[in-house]
């Protein structure tokens, strides 16, 4: 989230789109409320489904799966044709003014520069550049050039006018003018409106073109860096937030620098050559990765050796995510894996593929509470154990409250959270169980084995003589990142080196140990509930980075320096100095018109994106069907995302478009019962008892037309299989009128499987293994089936 | 939607005292809430033994005092009310002590961490030797295995997703991914 969720409250206007608030992160939906209630602010809900939060809702547009690109692209156009874009916003704050390369182009669904491997689309980006005099970038302020970013943009969106949208999206007209024109009078100065979404929006083949379109459709608004505005990627889990900046993802290392890469980086020159930028705050990289290095590999990590670069494993330019992982180890190229605190089995996209391709492991490892779906995939319903030749070891860790440590929201605050009791028998922390694991395998190690050198390197020293627990707050300390030889914990990335004389673990994350000098305590610790004014929370635990807690939070005052609305004026410009409510993200607070020159600091060019050339599938988001369709594109002939990553094997298989056999179309969701796959919560009597059964919401229409009733065992059925359970049949899900024709929709829960005390099916075993093509987040929310009763 | 427990303070007006003088004998713990991204404050109260109760922190400026049902089941994880006994104990669902099954078996045997931790070991340092590639084709040196693959957690807390990030790059492991990704 660039915002947090406190500062709800200052919201005019809530999108909330592939998001369902009132279930899954029920406290956004109590400071939507008040907002509501305190400053009338009006709440526009996009879903395929009357959700919870639909019933809050001055607006409910129900859109078919997978088209919130036309949905956020008409909302553009709408705001561009009648001139309701933050205009002076626009031109300062973003590319919108920038030239691009006059052989930039778009035609009939690709953009310019496409070409062909293995059966996808891939794009040369050289079209895609900027026009530069030098190194100056051209420009025209008043946005009248035809290759400027605005021009391209009003052009590409102008195909989705309000009567495509509708007919793409199965919104009414007249309901989608009105959400167009309620949210696009937050392009209004003084108005600030705030995008919600979860993963709804993430979990599509176009899944990080649909992000960008939030992004570009706040920037034009002038929504992003204000109190009350934001995207803000609602997470589902107490510390996913947290567990992606540690980089637990195949593609990266902790603090979002890159994994050096086998074809890129020969050593760490070639690293620091090419994936450090000559402006914008990642030029200071190489001090970031040194000082990592420095945490990683300590006394051994010297200038003379790379600092030990070497030692770090290369990726080789496979596919690596999830499903690649998956498919890898179908393939027998998998020996051994450790599943710590997750549960593919029931989570995993194509999960029952997942657990055929576990049984193809010559060991497993799990740690976890409870004996999950992946720990017991050998004894799966319908499995027998006996063909099954995997080891595996199920070891008992702690829950949140049997240890202590931090956690970062999604508001990105990181908070200390303490131990209550101590773990039930011989469970352990997960701390504990790392620790304990690493010195078991070096102690294999000292009898020699192939390159010993990165296990015996690693810097690793936690114990606290005298206690059982390694020293976590040590742990902490390395993360935040220190100057060697002291033992002070920095209270800022400003003062990381690249000569080796600071480590640092995650720079992102520097201050957050640091000791807040009038509390006293380390500034995650911090519970005070001192406040200007405007529930920023300054000194209530450590926002990341520097405890900011509005990201580019210069766009919340104009060039000038006077904040947009007087009435939330995070920053002001007395004339000599700010006045901040906030920790500015300006260079420790420049002066207006030098720090609102680049006011998105992590971008070399300092603008906002409005076009981008980062994404494999191009610059500007456009409309293409998910894999599976109930229709054919009618914006253009390219039918499906032309960059997605299709795996292979029967978790890939896919209906045709018209296939008879799977008219209707699927989506997945959670409910506020169950958390993610429910390995935790259908363990716990409570939450089990409210939360009893696997489910399918069929509409009253279809449930009548295949003789179904309310609680009727059904099939749902895909071309990857299909699971039993009971249909609910209520207008919670409806048929849209989508290009002319009806279109049925149902949704399915995904938390249950067969352990815990309520089980169920699992819904994930429906889902098509097909990615996004800059992230192979799978295809979750929008797959074709069928029903019938059972 | 939000069932919002009163703070102990309030419950101590309400009730004359009665339950605040039950609630001023247990422990009181600050944590925060294990489920979704929202980071709501619990504060929960033990006896030293068990868990007795949870309310959601008066005094955190994102929950105000309010939980969701999640949060408010939250003591579940650790120790349930046994209906016969009337009393509260370990989640019998709990995994509390390492637990090994051997190929083609069809049961669990309860074994201790030494022993689970050596094993593990061994069988990682097995399979990481086996495939350990120093350089790969161009002589690039690389340093991987291909052949083992880890989850980390958004379950976890920072520090400890940290140090598997370490133990997994110091194995070389290049398949590594967590909830993020779906
Ligand atoms: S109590 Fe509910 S809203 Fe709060 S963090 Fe937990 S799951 Fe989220």
């Amino acid at each position: 989230m660039t915002n947090h969720f406190v500062d709800y409250q200052h919201t005019d206007v809530f999108l909330m789109i592939g998001s369902n608030s009132a279930e899954n992160h029920p406290q956004s939906m109590r400071w939507i409320g008040k907002a509501k209630r305190n400053r009338g602010a009006k709440l526009i809900v996009v879903d395929p489904r009357l959700t919870k939060s639909t019933v809050y809702a001055d607006i409910f547009a129900r859109h078919r799966p997978g088209t919130d690109i036309p949905f956020l692209l008409g909302i553009m156009n709408y705001a561009i044709q009648n001139n309701l874009y933050h205009k002076e916003y626009v031109v300062n704050y973003t590319n919108a003014s920038y030239l691009v390369n006059p052989e930039f182009g778009f035609n009939d669904g690709l953009f310019s520069g496409a070409g062909e491997k293995n059966g996808r689309v891939t794009y040369d980006k050289a079209t895609w550049q900027y026009q530069k005099d030098g190194e100056t970038i051209k420009k025209d302020p008043t946005l009248k050039h035809p290759n400027c970013v605005f021009q391209l943009l009003k052009k590409h969106v102008s195909r989705y006018d309000i009567k495509t949208v509708s007919n793409i999206t199965g919104i009414p007209e007249d309901v989608y003018r009105k959400v167009c024109e309620t949210f696009a009078s937050t392009g209004a100065p003084n108005k600030s409106g705030n995008i919600i979404y979860a993963m709804g929006i993430t979990q599509h083949t176009t899944g990080t073109q649909n992000v960008r379109a939030i992004a570009m459709l706040q920037l034009l608004l002038g929504n992003i860096g204000r109190p009350g505005g934001g995207v803000n990627a609602q997470r589902g889990e107490s510390n996913v937030q947290g567990s992606t900046d540690l980089a637990m993802l195949s593609h990266l290392l902790p603090g979002y620098l890159g994994v050096p890469n086998a074809t890129k980086h020969k050593n760490l020159q070639d690293y620091i050559e090419r994936e450090t930028p000559a402006s914008g705050y990642w030029k200071n990289k190489p001090k970031f990765l040194i000082s990592l290095l420095k945490a990683f590999y300590g006394q051994h990590a010297a200038k003379e050796n790379d600092f030990c670069f070497d030692l770090l494993p290369k990726v080789d330019g496979k596919n690596r995510t999830h499903m690649g992982i998956f498919q890898e180890m179908m393939a027998g190229n998998i020996k051994g894996f450790l599943a710590w605190g997750q549960n593919p089995a029931v989570g995993g996209p194509g999960a029952s593929y997942e657990r055929k391709a576990m049984e193809k492991l010559d060991w497993l490892v799990v740690v976890d509470l409870f004996e999950t779906e992946t720990a017991a995939f050998w004894h799966a319903p319908g499995v027998n154990p006996q063909n099954i030749n995997t080891e595996v070891f199920l070891l008992p860790a702690a829950f949140s409250y049997e240890k202590q440590g931090t956690v970062t929201n999604s508001g990105r605050w990181i908070q200390w959270r303490y131990q209550a009791v101590n773990p039930p028998g011989e469970a352990k922390s997960d701390l504990w169980i790392a620790d304990r694991l690493f010195k078991a395998i070096r102690k294999e190690y000292q009898s020699g084995g192939r390159f010993p050198d990165p296990i015996l390197k690693m810097n690793w020293d936690y114990d606290i003589p005298g206690h059982d627990e390694p020293d976590v707050e040590k742990v902490a300390v390395e993360i935040n990142g220190y100057e060697i030889g002291k033992n002070e914990p920095l209270d800022s990335f400003g003062k990381l080196k690249d000569d080796g004389s600071t480590a640092c673990g995650m720079w992102i994350y520097t201050g957050y140990m640091a000791v807040d000098k009038d509390l006293n305590v380390p500034n995650c610790k911090r519970r005070s509930r001192e406040d200007s004014g405007l529930g920023s929370f300054l000194k209530y635990s450590f926002s990341w980075p520097l405890n900011r807690r509005i990201i580019y939070n210069r766009c919340a005052a104009d060039m000038d320096g006077n904040p947009w609305d007087p009435e939330r004026a995070l920053f002001k410009w007395d004339g000599n100095k700010w006045i901040c409510h906030d920790v500015p993200d300006f260079g420790g607070g420049k002066p207006p018109r030098e720090s609102g020159a680049a006011p998105f600091i992590m971008l070399p060019e300092g603008h906002g994106r409005l076009f981008a050339s980062g994404p494999v599938d191009g610059p500007f988001p456009e409309h293409y069907e998910p894999m599976e369709s109930p229709t054919e594109n009618i914006i253009s002939k390219q039918q499906a995302a032309p960059c997605a990553n299709v795996f292979k094997g029967d978790w890939a298989k896919l209906a045709e478009l018209g296939d008879p056999n799977y008219p209707i179309v699927a989506t997945t969701h959670r409910t506020i019962e169950h958390y993610q796959s429910g390995a935790v919560t259908r363990s716990c009597p409570t939450l089990a008892e409210i939360g009893p059964y696997m489910y399918v919401s069929v509409s009253e229409e279809l449930a009548k037309e295949k003789g179904i009733k309310p609680g009727d065992d059904v099939w749902v059925e895909t071309a990857r299989g299909k699971i039993k359970c009971k249909a609910s049949v209520l207008p919670v899900v409806k048929p849209l009128i989508v290009n002319g024709r009806k279109v049925e929709i149902v949704g399915m829960p995904w938390c249950f499987g067969y352990q815990g005390i309520v089980t169920g099916p699992v819904a994930n075993d429906l889902v098509p293994a097909v990615g996004d093509g800059n992230t192979s987040i799978p295809e979750s929310k929008a797959f074709m089936c069928n029903i019938r009763k059972a | 939607m939000f069932a919002a427990p009163a703070a102990a303070s309030e419950v101590q007006t309400a009730a004359n005292g009665n339950l605040a003088a039950k609630l001023t004998k247990l422990k009181e713990t600050f944590t925060v809430c294990s489920y979704c991204g929202c980071g709501c404050g619990i504060l929960l109260y033990s006896d030293g033994e068990r868990i007795v109760f949870a309310e959601g922190d008066p005094d955190h400026p994102i929950n105000e005092g309010t939980l969701c049902p999640k949060g408010n089941g939250i003591i579940d994880v650790y120790n349930v009310v046994n209906r016969k006994h009337k009393r509260r104990i370990i989640n019998p669902r709990r995994i509390t002590k390492p637990l090994y099954r051997a190929p083609g078996a069809a049961q669990w045997q309860e074994i201790s961490w030494d022993e689970a931790l050596a094993r593990i070991a061994k069988r990682i340092k097995k399979t990481r030797d086996e495939t350990f590639e120093e350089k790969d084709k161009n002589g690039i040196t690389v340093n991987r295995t291909t052949a083992i693959g880890a989850l980390g957690s958004a379950s976890l807390d920072n520090e400890e997703n940290y140090l598997l990030h370490k133990m997994f790059r110091a194995l070389g492991i290049i398949n590594m991914e967590h909830h993020a990704r779906l």
